[in-house]
Order: C-alpha cells, then structure tokens, then sequence
C-alpha cells in the first residue's frame, strides 16, 4: 500500500513553486484523501471478493468437512470435487455443450453484425432509425416472455434440444447488443478512409475484411467478448430448450441440486469452473468493460 | 456526415431476417395466445380482450409489478450512489488500476444461476459464512423463511453483483474531465463538495442515465438470481415479474393469462427501451458537435 501512496502524489505538483503553503496544504490534504480512498476500496473489494472465495473454500473441502463444522479455510485440502466433474460425463458435457452454442452464437452474431453496424455508422437509409430502435428493444426484451414460444417454435421446426436452437435464440439479445458495440467502434474510424479505400480501387468486399476490419480489430475482439459472456450467463432460454443432449452446464447445476440432498462441495467446485473462463479474459477487455455493458456508448 | 444510400439495406438484411426469425415469430405466437382459449386437444377459439381484462384485475399480478418496482427502486437507490462513490475513490492509472477494475469486473462476469449459488451458500446459517456469522451474533436469519431475511439477501445479491456496473460506467464518465478543470477548481479554493457538484457531476450525466436505465431495465426483468437463491419464497415474497411469468406459462400452463401478460410486460419494457433509445442519441449528437 505504501506503494500507492507514493505513485499518486496528488494532481498538486502542477501548481508553480510559489504557492508552496497552500501546496503542502493541498498535499497534506490530498494524501489524506488517498488513504480514505484506499480503505473505501479495500472494503468494497472485500465486500466483491469474500462470497467468491467462500465459494472456493467450499470447492475444496470435503462434504463431510463443510457439513460438519465450521471452518475459514479447508483443513483437509481436497480436489476430490473438481475430479468429480471432470471425470463424470454427465457433468463435463455440460462444459463442453455450453461451450459449443456460446461459440456458435459468437460466430453468428459477429458475423451478420458486422455488415449491419457498418451500414448503420455510414448510410441513411429508409427506416433505419426505426431499425435501430427496434434491434434495442430486443437486446431489452425479458427472456421470460420468450421462453414458451420460442419452446414451441423449436419443437415444431424439431430443435428442440440441439445446440443451434440455444445459439439462435441466444442471438435474440446478441445480435442487438453486437450491431450496437460495433457501431460504436466503429463511428470512431474516418470516413475518409473509406473513400480513399474505393479511389485506389478496392471493392467494397475488399476494403472491408483488408482494411477496415484490421482498424476496428479491438472492437471486434470486445463485441466477441460480450456476445461469449451474456450467452455463457444466460441459464432461462438455454434450460427450456434443451433436455440431454445439449444440456449446458448451468442447468447441470440446478438439476443436480435437490436429488437426494445437495452435494455442496460439488456445486461450489461446479461454480468455481464457471467464473474460469470470464477470469482468464477479463484482462484483456478490462478497459472496455463499460464500453461494452452500455453498448458501445460511453 | 452519413450518406444516404438505400443499399445500404441489403449489409442490414441479415440481420433483420435472423432477428425477425427468433424475434417477430415468437411474438407474433405469444398475441395469438393472449386473444384465444382452449379446452385442449388443439382446440383453439377467439377470446377477444378477455385475457388482459382478467390479468388487469388479477391480484397476483399488481402484485408482482409492486415487488418488481419496489425491489428496481430500492437496487437503484443503493447502487446508484454507492457506484458513484468507489467510482470517485479509484485511482485513475498505473498498476493498481488495472488490478481494480479486473476484481471489480469479476461479479458481473458470473453466470447468473452461479451469482445466486454463491448467495446461497454465503448465507446458509450451517455452511455460509454470511449466515454463520449473523447466526452467531444472536440475529435471526434465514432466507428461505424470514421475509425481510430473503429480502436483504437478495438486494445484498443485486448491489453484489451489479454495483461494478455503475462504478465503472462513473470511472468512464470522471476519466473524461481534463486535469485543466480540476487545477482552476483549485485555485479557486473550491471545496470538495462544490468539486463534485459543479465538475464531477456535470460530467457523469449522460454515463449515469445511460447506468441508471440499463440497471433498470435489467433488474426489471431479473430472474434466474432469485429463482436459484430462493425460488421465489418465502410464499410469493420474491415473486417478481419474470418468475410469476415462467410459473404461469412454463409451470401451470395457463397460456391465455401469460401471454396476456407477457405483452402487457414487453410494452413496459418497449417504453423504457425509446427513453433509452432518445438518451443515447441525445449523447451521440453531443459527441458529434
């Protein structure tokens, strides 16, 4: 902490040297603030990081050791959980088919998105206001209201129960919300460039995968991103449409819950895999986190 | 400036067939429902208004708006400031950082169904560390039978989950302002307070709408949480607007009264979706000038 409080003297060293009283004044003030600052953090991440590492803690114990007392920490240390779930199939295919729709739904909203949002940051066209609007409501739109129908829907066109049913309901919302973040990427590169694209004689096919997807790569990275994330978090549209064969892994957790009891060590191990994925990336996305949450627009 | 091109159409086409596919269909099914009644056996026959009428003067479902509200009010109410606050207290660059906006984004990147797990065994009176301190301090807690209990629990799981939202949106909005504005706010000697009322806020407006609306609209249709925390009980207490719907259409099979109510449900939504809509375009024009 020590560290800190060194790197971040406060914005008073841009004050000229004259005004050295109010200038230590200010420092002394403003490094007070930094400690408040410091412990307002502290406790609010404590506040964020305690039920996670609870969690963890009761992945690594035993379920005669997390019903039997009460510890901090595990006292017999044991991944015993963790091999629970990936040996058994009925539970690591539930990894591997959430995996398979959320990827497919990234490919798929991406790629219709991309044409889409370009239209929208560099055309007037008829009813595109409309357009836009009406793609919004969608990404708004509670997966409650669709659940029955689109149950109906698949069942009827017969799948039900198939990955690409959860990934094309999936892009209900996520079609929206990357139209919405690549437009905002892309609003940000000159129009100029375009044109200049078109007189050296490129086409419009040409132009768009050689030259303007390179510029707007961090934006596509990001809306893959968000497209992977609310499909891998949603648990209501990708329980009602599937029963076994593609049974994400959240709907694994639920179900298994309830029978005979609830195996909390597993549960809690079965959780901790889950945050995985969203962990290993968030680093490199941690800038355009709101970026992405407010739709491309901050 | 934007060229007018009606070609533009066919980039967009896609789009609006896969949308139309997984949108218009399904919704088009759900007002075909709310306008019929059946006696099974695919039997359907026009039942006019009939549906919203009894929805209208359904008790269940005023209700469940009135929990949905109260519970959007309160989340708001805590999260809002509460963003605000951490967001004014994070450092603005260096390691540090980035090691605070990583921990800080970690909740919200969680499944759904897992935030509420992680609740659920937080606040379990045997196992949870919530609960087992609480429960040692001589309060009575249990979230699956007290009311106020499930209450806490599951705003305690709102402003948990989604208060990061709020506070990195508030960063955003603070990491905008030039350093210029806060040297001439401190030659003038002014007070903290007046900082963030005449520079700070100011700044933030449009990125706290935008927060304001979005955590909204999402809490307004919240339901897998509190369906794993507490399955919407103690009795109805957690009902809120999306776990009534999925009760009534998934569970009892009552297709008329849910998809009356499912309509009655999207108009909010679509409501509160064009105040969106006008705020954001509202930015961009600032943006543009």
């Amino acid at each position: 902490m020590s560290d800190q409080t060194a790197t971040a003297p406060g914005a008073a060293d841009h004050l000229p040297g004259d005004v050295t009283a109010r200038d230590a004044n200010a420092k002394a003030k403003s490094s007070s603030r930094l400690n408040g600052s410091t412990v307002v953090l502290v406790l609010y991440l404590l506040f964020l990081m305690l039920p996670i590492y609870w969690l963890l803690n009761m992945s690594l114990k035993t379920n005669s050791e997390i019903l039997g007392g009460f510890s901090l920490w595990p006292q017999n240390l044991t991944l015993a959980n963790y091999e629970t779930i990936l040996t058994d199939p009925t539970w690591y295919m539930g990894y591997v088919n959430s995996l398979i729709y959320v990827v497919m739904n990234t490919v798929i909203s991406i790629t219709v998105a991309l044409p889409a949002a370009y239209a929208f940051s560099r055309y007037n066209f008829m009813g595109d206001k409309h357009l836009f609007f009406w793609l919004l409501t969608n990404r708004m739109a509670p997966p409650a209201v669709f659940a029955l129908p689109f149950f109906q829907l698949y069942s009827s066109v017969g799948l039900f129960d198939t990955h690409i049913a959860v990934a094309l309901a999936h892009s209900l919302f996520n079609v929206p919300l990357a139209v919405w973040i690549l437009e905002g990427f892309m609003r940000g590169v000159p129009k100029e460039i375009d044109e200049t694209a078109y007189i050296d004689g490129y086409s419009f096919g040409g132009f768009f995968v050689k030259i303007f997807m390179p510029l707007i790569a961090s934006g596509i990275g990001v809306t893959a991103f968000f497209c992977f994330m609310f499909s891998w978090v949603e648990l209501l549209l990708s329980r009602t449409l599937t029963s076994v064969d593609a049974k994400p892994i959240a709907a694994t957790m639920t179900r298994t819950v309830g029978a005979a009891g609830v195996d909390w060590g597993v549960l809690a191990a079965a959780g901790v895999l889950t945050i995985v994925p969203g962990a290993l990336v968030i680093f490199f996305v941690r800038n355009y986190i709101a970026k992405g949450f407010a739709l491309g627009r901050v | 400036m934007k060229t007018d091109n009606q070609r533009a159409w066919f980039l967009v086409l896609p789009v609006l067939v896969l949308v139309a596919f997984s949108a218009v269909i399904p919704l088009m099914t759900v007002v075909n429902y709310s306008v019929q009644d059946t006696f099974g056996n695919n039997q359907f026959f026009w039942a006019g208004l009939e549906w919203f009428k009894t929805q209208l003067e359904s008790e269940r479902m005023w209700d469940a708006l009135w929990r949905q509200l109260a519970f959007s009010g309160i989340i708001l109410a805590i999260e809002v400031p509460l963003g605000v606050f951490v967001a004014l207290n994070m450092p603005k660059k260096g390691v540090w950082a980035s090691v605070v906006l990583v921990l800080m984004s970690l909740p919200l990147l969680i499944p759904w169904n897992v935030v509420g797990t992680i609740w659920q065994i937080f606040g379990r009176s045997d196992i949870g560390l919530l609960g087992y301190t609480l429960d040692s301090l001589g309060i009575d807690y249990n979230y699956t039978q007290g009311f106020y209990a499930a209450w806490v629990t599951v705003i305690a799981m709102d402003v948990w989950h989604w208060t990061s939202l709020v506070a990195l949106l508030a960063y955003a909005g603070l990491q905008s302002i030039p350093d210029a504005y806060y040297q001439a706010a401190r030659i003038d000697q002014a007070s903290r307070w007046a900082v963030f009322r005449y520079i700070e806020l100011p700044k933030m407006r449009g990125v706290l709408t935008i927060a304001i609306l979005l955590r909204f609209m999402d809490s307004f249709k919240i339901y897998t949480e509190p369906f794993v925390l507490t399955g919407g009980g103690p009795g109805n207490s957690t009902t809120f607007l999306s776990i009534d719907l999925v009760k009534m259409a998934l569970g009892q099979f009552d297709l008329g009264p849910a998809a009356a109510f499912s309509l009655m449900y999207f108009l909010v939504i679509m409501v509160i979706s064009y105040v969106f809509y006008i705020v954001m375009t509202n930015l961009d024009k600032e943006d543009g000038k």
